[in-house]
């Protein structure tokens, strides 16, 4: 990987960069904020709450894997924990649990107890390396799938907790599809701009060297797994946040929601986007959500997941980037800068 | 050289800055180190010559904890550290560079440098962007400036020339305050002019910071040195002062008859 930031690399000049940066962030945040002005409630919610929110579960993929060259599969596993967290403290109507605590109180606990597992799963995981932590996480994501589907007492077993509901706040219902479009744009957009801030800040340089040369970074005085575990912290924190809206949205979860085939989903989102560049977990989401919706349409309910794997596998054989990749591809045939020396 | 001259070897207090102790490190059946007994003093320069496979390298992993030493001790400023982890020696002001470049190919000179300086300090964990005006990223600018990098420094290091990664890897032993650096062959590939500025830089040191260098090229290895240990399938067989070493038959039959004088 030889560099971090796709968009950065051409422009060694940090303010004119960031001025870029900014204009390109702008123009996208307008774009989304006027989106509902088009958009009907089914393309709120179904296309753009659960594309945002796809794309934050894939953020936290790619500030592991992108930043820290760390793969996990077990990011639907942290998922989870947030959103049966969200069941447990707060209300549901599956008569098991339900603390009945505030959003106030659950949705932090939920958010702290998803970077806790997380941070744990990351401690088992940076003992390993490559395709040792893809199946170690896959282990971790298996083995949480089939615990939940097993225990009643504290998971409700397979039909897991029904009846989860964004709250009422400030007057407003966050379960109708505009608010709960912005409520989605503005945690997505936090998480983005996190992302894309730490990227460059003094835990963002340290977890990109570490990926690059972690016997290199021992011997300038870091301990590797300290900042390798913290990272696996925050990226669960941004996974807990998704896990929190997912089960707001979807008004339940069960064992399915955190399975083997939903864990994948999040790496096949996060591949299909690009790993270079946070926005990647988000364009793939659009195509990965899009594709869901209405593959179904084209070539029926039979080989809609046929058609998937296809644009995948076309996407990867075009671009290892993904659509970051493609985009780069592209970039010079759109712009008349190709005399730009070459790096 | 006004390094021969400036004896701090036997200036100094009597601290030895390393202190090797029975040190052997096993691979399997390979023994690749037994039995070095070494003390060098603080502020000393020490090169350290052997053919291919003598332990020269395992030496240094040994010392710096890139991986165990399978017997001895090993005392750095009378601290036993033979088992404290890599980093926590770094911390204590031992440095060192590497045969074969070890860098951070996605980050540019001027950031790598800067996590140098920040990883022996006290703010090494920060989830702020550092500001231009960092004391730290004042430093990293200081080094580039003492090892020639000043005017590259926001060159992507996968970019670099052969050269330049040498370069750099000398500037991340000069970051902090270093007390003791290990220098792995630091001129392995340079062009004539590269060695004449590596040879600087080295002379160019605080004489309180000592090092031990690994050079095969006895050119450098004897300017910049002032007393050699000579290693021979993982042992040390011979010390004395680069004129003795250099005069003497036994080591031009195992060191220059092989083809590297």
């Amino acid at each position: 990987m030889s560099s971090i930031d796709a968009l950065r690399d051409p422009n060694p000049s940090g303010p004119a960069f960031i001025r870029h940066i900014g204009a390109g962030n702008v123009i996208l945040a307008v774009l989304l904020i006027l989106y509902p002005a088009v958009a009907s409630d089914f393309f709120l919610t179904q296309i753009g709450g659960y594309t945002l929110i796809f794309g934050m579960i894939a953020l936290s993929l790619m500030l592991l894997a992108g930043y820290g060259g760390m793969v996990s599969l077990a990011q639907i596993t942290v998922v989870g924990v947030a959103g049966y967290s969200v069941a447990i403290f707060g209300e549901n109507s599956s008569d098991v649990m339900g603390f009945g605590w505030p959003w106030w109180i659950y949705v932090p606990v939920a958010v702290l107890f998803a970077a806790i597992a997380s941070a744990l799963i990351g401690l088992i995981a940076v003992r390993t390396e490559g395709i040792y932590t893809i199946m170690i996480t896959l282990a971790v994501a298996t083995a949480a799938f089939y615990f939940a589907q097993q225990n009643y007492t504290l998971f409700n077993g397979f039909p897991g907790y029904a009846g989860l509901r964004a709250p009422e706040v400030f007057g407003v219902n966050w379960r109708d599809p505009l608010p709960f479009y912005y409520l989605c744009l503005g945690t997505a957009s936090i998480c983005y701009a996190a992302v894309l801030y730490g990227a460059q800040s003094t835990f963002g340089l340290t977890l990109q060297a570490t990926r690059d040369n972690q016997r290199r970074m021992r011997a300038i005085g870091y301990n590797t797994t300290a900042h390798k575990v913290f990272a696996w912290f925050l990226s669960g924190a941004i996974a807990g946040l998704a896990g929190v809206l997912l089960v707001w949205f979807q008004g339940r979860i069960s064992p399915g929601t955190i399975g083997v085939g939903a864990a994948v989903n999040i790496l096949i989102i996060a591949v299909i986007g690009g790993l270079r560049h946070p926005i990647g977990p988000f364009l793939g989401s659009i195509l990965v959500v899009m594709m869901q919706t209405f593959a179904i349409d084209i070539v029926g309910a039979e080989r809609f997941n046929t058609l998937i794997g296809l644009v995948f596998l076309g996407v990867v054989f075009v671009s290892p980037d993904g659509m970051l990749g493609l985009w780069e591809k592209a970039k010079p045939y759109l712009k008349q800068n190709s005399l730009r020396p070459d790096p | 050289m006004a390094l021969l001259s400036e004896n701090t070897r036997l200036s100094s207090t009597g601290s030895y800055a390393l202190e090797m102790d029975g040190v052997a490190r096993h691979f399997g059946a390979l023994v690749a180190l037994s039995d070095i007994n070494m003390k060098i003093a603080a502020g000393e320069r020490r090169a350290v010559l052997g053919s291919n496979g003598a332990g020269k390298t395992t030496l240094f992993n040994a010392v710096t904890g890139d991986f165990d030493c399978t017997y001895g001790r090993i005392r750095f400023f009378g601290e036993d550290i033979t088992t404290i982890p890599a980093h926590d020696r770094i911390r204590r002001g031992l440095r060192r560079t590497y045969q074969i470049s070890q860098l951070f190919d996605g980050l540019t000179i001027l950031q790598s440098v800067y996590l140098a300086c920040r990883g022996v300090s006290r703010r090494r964990f920060s989830l702020l962007r550092p500001r231009d005006r960092d004391a730290n990223m004042e430093q990293a600018r200081s080094i580039l400036m003492a090892v020639h990098l000043y005017d590259d420094a926001d060159l992507q290091v996968a970019t670099l020339s052969h050269g330049r990664k040498r370069q750099l890897e000398i500037a991340f032993a000069l970051a902090g305050a270093p007390r003791f650096i290990l220098f792995d062959e630091p001129a392995a590939g340079l062009s004539p002019t590269e060695r004449r500025d590596l040879v600087a830089i080295l002379g160019a040191l605080p004489s309180h910071i000592g090092y031990v260098i690994i050079e095969h090229d006895l050119d450098v290895a004897l300017r910049v040195s002032e007393y050699v240990s000579m290693m021979h399938n993982g042992r040390v067989f011979k010390e004395g002062t680069p004129e003795e070493i250099e005069n003497d038959a036994e080591v031009q039959a195992i060191y220059l008859g092989d083809g590297h004088g």
